[in-house]
């Protein structure tokens, strides 16, 4: 696979050479194009923007293994991936309106301020036309705003705070990824059925943006099912060991911990609460509980035997069994050798999504794009019949309850699908609290 | 009561780690004038040093069973740890399960190793430059040295527990008439706290009563005149920097067990650490411990839930600004010399 | 000319010269040719250049001249950061008041932290910095959330008062940061053969304010001022002997690093509207070390070459991935050709900060005076005599202060 790195430059430099001449310097208004980086050579250029250094490293490496997959298949390469499940036919496998797709990439380094230079870097430089990726919601709402202003698509890859589709949410930016809320949601009846109404919760949450939305969502719908909460304590983002944030929870009264975090936070925190015994205790005369609300099996991995048992919520899991996701692992798992986790999932389903919306609106205008994406309702790309809400530009699909396998049989099949929570259950008014604030805007093509 | 003394050992146990790490910088500033920066970098050796020895043990022969599949359907590939082929699974296993403490006798002649290289490699062309060019120059060896095991290993934590015989809680309360499993606290974490004791008591020994530390502790406070007697002072100086090195990377494997070891684990330390070092007083060695240890209860009583609803955000900062007020008020810490490191 | 010697009038001269044409220089090869990766002459890169480079031009007023190592000096552009963010919520979209406040709240922050830092020097300032750098830092992350709103970063919002503009435009977007209405993304485009030249407003601002700011430093590097604080780091001990108070010298040297800091927050924001708390981070405030350390401390072109060299590194050998080395390679036999990638992919690309860290601790060993160092040893190759110090003969000339 090889790619040139130019799109609506490439004109540029070949109608320099078709004649216009040195001695001719021709000058071209920024304006001059119907949209920014209208792509008007053979070629179109997308910008996959996922962190390659810092501590996400390797969920960015993964999605960018999909987005290269992704790319194949668009291009009619590979077996075609989800192109063959996918309910919308518009891709032909020849590219994106008979461009072939070509990608620039990009480090996020999992900070906004880098990943807006990176994206500002393939949108001025390299003439992307859509920019995708990331694994934190804090680089998701900055992208998303810089996207908007400059007038090009962002297709957000992992971001889960209810932000990028609540009150930090742009025209030009879409959210295939499920959101605190949605976590909450599903997992709330999960947890009666296993753990009763009578519960007493101890939250320790992240001390940023991501953990209070998850806490918050998480609170609201456990206190709903009967459930106290009886403590929540903000945890420092740099905090490694959080022994002095459990050993508290000894004190209190609470029969479950919930953990609101992620990452290598949530690595940490789990192993310590499990040092602490906290599995083995019983308080009220129940056993001691630990949820862990957003699970990501890469990072779970880290905490080893630590997650058997462990309620948590996912957008996606390899060991779905409905068509598209089969397809996709086969896929993926014969190119990489490896199964795919849900980053890599939701970002492969963000690309095909845009490509797809671009073929049926006919057009790379962000304007065309976003209204074809809004409202559209598909199926066959692994969370069953999805719908794309047009006012918020946030996903409605089922979502996964999942638990730590007690025994498992590889290094990947760490979690297991307790419950696929139907989509009408995590839905919500546009207009909820948790959501309140802030206003989608009108789309701009960046003139 | 019963929270204070959690959260008391709780600053043990986290101080024991700052203690371990500010020593070995000490360990180095005070002998041979250098401040190192990339001692956090040395502790995340270490934990890998572990990791890797763990690995090592289970690496694995391949058999397949095609009763099984994997997740691409083809039959599963069984792995055999090569260890548990040879000696059986009941001993295999056994060196498996005890990967941390059995990399210990790993981790010393590795560390030293890399210690021997950094000091005559590279520290030893610094010995007559600014302080601020050492910051500097150890600092790119820190990223170097983190980068290169971030290529080997990976941005994500590596799972590497403790020996099944240290998983579980010690029940303190009952010793003091409390109820039970009011105050418990995890044996690795007890194990590292005596295994930090250790450490710094035999370090304090070997300066205080062999020959060996004698010197160094004379060229400590007058390295020329040491020289002049004809004493070989630059080659105990490269062994006091592997000393410092083993110290570090001894207190980074048994780390391991408590958080997964991951490549960054040396820069959140360092910051720490080097706070830790100063407000102990630069070049002072019971300063050191010392701060590590008081910095580390202040941390776990200001994360307390009572004091964070009285203070927003203390738990954040605490460090920063105990390390302020100290620095304000004994200026050269608790226990510095004068005319150290102030030009 | 405009109170220079000649020496550095020509190398004021020159860096004008530079900042000016830098869309053209930094765009040397044509589009489309294979080398056309390493072109930096897009609007964000060359704002970048500019901008840490006021930011490095004001740590080595600091550290340059008075040895002071500061480790905090990304919380005052921080700072700066959010005011100017604020103003832009609050006041117009108009980017002279957001530079404004930025260069005067930074100033009052480094006035606070400067007063108590400076009671200590060598480590135990630093440190102190670093304290003071990482509490901002924690802090905006988390409990001053209202304020800064922590991990996602300030930013501009549809809603927002904005009492001497609009809110938002007829159409329905968030207004866009301009100088007295010529928007910061506004600019043409030359295409002269297969080159492209992209010439942006936004960076016009940041170069005229560089090169101020950079003649500001030229001044302050030749006054009397600038004297003191070199005796300052040459030896305090007898500048107390004299008579003379380190302490007021130093605190303004601080002070005005960190205006110089706010100033380059201001811009930062002006360019691209939002502000996010990883900019007070310690590391944040290592890089700018990196930068004088890299181009030459204590000289005058130093710092502004060495963060065009990181900045460099970040945005565009980061950009290299493994398919472009495929396509560059790919003369190779195919063998050879995965062979040769393995060996380069770990230096770049995502492997960008190992390479750093190798360039870092080469510079620090065998150049420690930096680039500069390295362009005045290449030259004294050539005119076969040492170089002579531009500092030695500017200070001979200055005037003695007399107090």
């Amino acid at each position: 696979m090889i790619k040139r790195p130019i799109s609506r430059r490439s004109l540029i430099k070949t109608a320099g050479a078709a004649g216009v001449g040195l001695a001719a310097p021709h000058v071209l208004i920024r304006n001059a194009h119907a949209f920014t980086n209208e792509p008007t050579g053979s070629t179109v250029t997308l910008g996959f923007n996922v962190p390659q250094t810092g501590p996400y490293a390797d969920e960015g490496a993964d999605e960018l293994r999909a987005y290269e997959l992704a790319v194949e298949h668009l291009n009619g390469g590979g077996d075609g991936g989800m192109l063959g499940t996918f309910s919308s036919k518009a891709l032909k496998g020849n590219g994106i309106l008979g461009k072939k797709v070509e990608y620039v990439t990009g480090d996020t380094q999992t900070k906004s301020d880098a990943a807006r230079a990176s994206a500002k870097s393939m949108i001025e430089k390299d003439g992307a036309v859509m920019i995708t990726g990331g694994s934190s919601s804090g680089v998701a709402v900055a992208v998303q705003a810089l996207c908007q202003e400059a007038g090009v698509i962002f297709m957000a890859g992992l971001t889960h705070s209810n932000d990028t589709t609540g009150k930090d949410k742009k025209a030009n930016g879409f959210r295939h990824f499920f959101n605190s809320y949605m976590s909450g949601a599903a997992l709330a009846p999960v947890l009666k059925n296993a753990y009763g109404t009578d519960r007493k919760a101890y939250h320790l949450t992240a001390d940023y943006n991501w953990g209070y939305t998850t806490e918050e969502a998480v609170r609201s719908s456990t206190e709903a099912m009967g459930w106290e909460t009886v403590e929540a304590v903000k945890t420092p983002l740099a905090q490694t060991d959080f022994s002095s944030y459990i050993a508290p929870v000894l004190q209190s009264d609470a029969d479950v911990l919930v953990l609101n975090h992620y990452g290598g936070n949530m690595v940490n925190s789990l192993t310590n609460a499990v040092q602490f015994g906290l599995r083995d205790r019983v308080v009220n005369g129940k056993n001691f509980e630990i949820v862990v609300p957003l699970y990501s099996r890469l990072m779970a991995k880290g905490a080893g035997a630590n997650v058997k048992g462990i309620f948590g919520s996912t957008n996606w899991h390899w060991s779905l069994e409905d068509e598209g996701s089969v397809a996709f692992v086969q896929s993926f798992g014969k190119k990489y050798g490896f199964p795919p986790s849900q980053a890599a999932h939701t970002c492969y389903v963000q690309a095909l999504l845009y490509a797809d919306a671009v073929e049926r609106a006919g057009s790379f205008n962000p304007c065309a794009v976003v209204e074809a994406l809004e409202g559209f309702e598909f199926d066959g790309l692994g969370n069953g019949p999805t719908l794309y809400r047009a006012d918020d530009h946030q996903c409605f699909k089922d979502v996964l309850v999942v638990k730590g396998k007690e025994n498992p049989t590889s290094e990947f099949d760490l979690l297991e699908i307790v419950e696929v929570t139907p989509v009408a259950q995590v839905t919500y008014p546009p207009d909820h609290p948790q959501f309140a604030g802030g206003q989608l805007g009108s789309c701009n093509p960046g003139t | 009561m019963d929270a204070i003394i959690l959260q008391v050992l709780n600053g043990l146990d986290k101080g024991s780690a700052y203690a371990l790490i500010a020593l070995g910088l000490t360990l180095i500033f005070g002998t041979l004038g250098v401040v190192n920066f990339a001692h956090g970098a040395l502790f995340m050796l270490g934990a890998f040093c572990a990791v890797t020895l763990n690995g090592i043990l289970r690496l694995s022969s391949e058999s397949i069973d095609p009763s099984r599949t994997d997740f691409l359907g083809n039959p599963l590939k069984v792995k055999t740890p090569y260890v548990e082929s040879w000696f059986g699974p009941e001993i295999g296993g056994a060196m498996i399960e005890w990967s941390v403490p059995l990399a210990i006798l790993f981790a010393i002649p590795i560390m030293a190793a890399v210690g021997v290289a950094i000091e005559r490699g590279l520290i030893k062309f610094f010995y007559k430059r600014a302080h601020a060019d050492q910051i500097l120059v150890t600092f790119g060896l820190a990223i170097v040295l983190q980068e290169i095991i971030k290529y080997f290993y990976g941005a994500n934590p590596i799972p590497t527990p403790a020996p099944d015989a240290f998983t579980g809680s010690f029940d303190f309360g009952m010793l003091l008439g409390f109820d039970p499993g009011v105050i418990i606290y995890p044996y690795w974490r007890l194990v590292y706290f005596a295994f930090a004791a250790l450490i710094i008591g035999g370090v304090f020994a070997f300066l205080q009563y062999t020959t060996f530390g004698m010197v160094v502790r004379a060229g400590m406070a007058d390295r020329e005149t040491v020289g002049l007697l004809g004493i070989n002072i630059d080659r105990r100086f490269t062994i006091m920097f592997a000393i410092a090195a083993c110290v570090a990377g001894l207190a980074g494997v048994m780390y391991a067990p408590i958080n997964s070891p991951n490549y960054h684990m040396g820069m959140d330390f360092l910051v720490l650490s080097f706070v830790v070092v100063v407000v102990g007083g630069m070049g002072s060695l019971p300063g050191a411990v010392a701060a590590g240890f008081l910095l580390g209860i202040l941390e776990s009583f200001a994360s307390m839930a009572q004091v964070v609803s009285l203070l927003p955000g203390i738990n954040q900062i605490i460090i920063y600004l105990v390390a302020i007020i100290i620095l304000l008020t004994r200026p050269r810490g608790l226990l510095g010399r004068k005319g150290v490191m102030e030009g | 000319m405009l109170g220079l010697n000649r020496r550095d009038a020509l190398l004021f001269a020159i860096v004008i010269a530079i900042t000016l044409f830098a869309p053209i220089i930094l765009n040397p090869f044509p589009e489309g040719s294979e080398l056309a990766q390493f072109n930096a002459g897009y609007p964000d890169l060359m704002q970048r250049f500019v901008i840490f480079g006021i930011f490095a031009i004001g740590f080595n007023i600091l550290f340059g001249l008075t040895g002071y190592l500061s480790f905090g000096h990304a919380a005052f552009l921080g700072v700066g950061s959010y005011a100017g963010v604020w103003m832009m919520k609050l006041l117009t979209m108009n980017v002279v008041p957001a530079i404004i406040v930025s260069v005067i709240f930074a100033g009052l922050f480094s006035l606070l932290v400067g007063y108590i830092s400076l009671r200590r020097s060598g480590i135990y300032f630093s440190i102190l910095t670093l304290a003071f750098a990482q509490m901002s830092f924690a802090l905006a992350y988390s409990v001053l959330t209202p304020i800064t709103n922590g991990e996602t970063g300030l930013q501009l919002a549809l809603d927002d008062p904005r009492i001497l503009g609009i809110s938002q435009t007829a159409d329905g977007s968030i207004p866009l940061t301009n100088f007295f209405g010529i928007t910061m993304r506004d600019g043409f485009e030359i295409a002269m053969g297969g080159w492209l030249f992209t010439f942006n407003a936004g960076y016009y601002l940041c170069a005229i304010v560089m090169l101020i700011a950079f003649y500001v430093s030229i001044r302050i590097f030749r006054s009397p001022f600038g004297v003191m604080l070199k005796a300052v780091k040459s030896n305090q001990q007898r500048m107390l002997y004299t008579g003379l108070n380190p302490r007021p010298y130093t605190l303004a040297a601080f002070v005005i690093s960190g205006m110089y800091a706010g100033l380059a927050g201001g811009l930062m924001v002006a360019m691209d509207p939002l502000a996010g708390a990883e900019r007070m981070q310690w590391t944040a405030s290592g890089e700018v070390v990196l930068m004088t350390i890299l181009g030459g401390m204590g000289t005058l072109i130093g710092p502004v070459l060495g963060s065009g060299v990181i900045k460099y590194l970040e945005n565009i050998f980061s950009k290299i991935n493994d398919n472009i080395l495929h396509q560059w390679f790919s003369f190779l036999p195919d063998g050879l050709e995965d062979f040769v990638v393995a060996i380069v992919y770990p230096f770049i690309g995502k492997g960008w900060h190992l390479t750093l860290g190798i360039v870092f601790m080469l510079v620090v060993i065998f150049l420690p005076g930096g680039i500069v160092e390295g362009g005045q040893r290449i030259a004294g190759l050539f005119k076969r005599k040492p170089p002579e110090d531009k500092n030695k003969t500017a200070a001979a000339s200055a005037p003695s202060a007399a107090e």
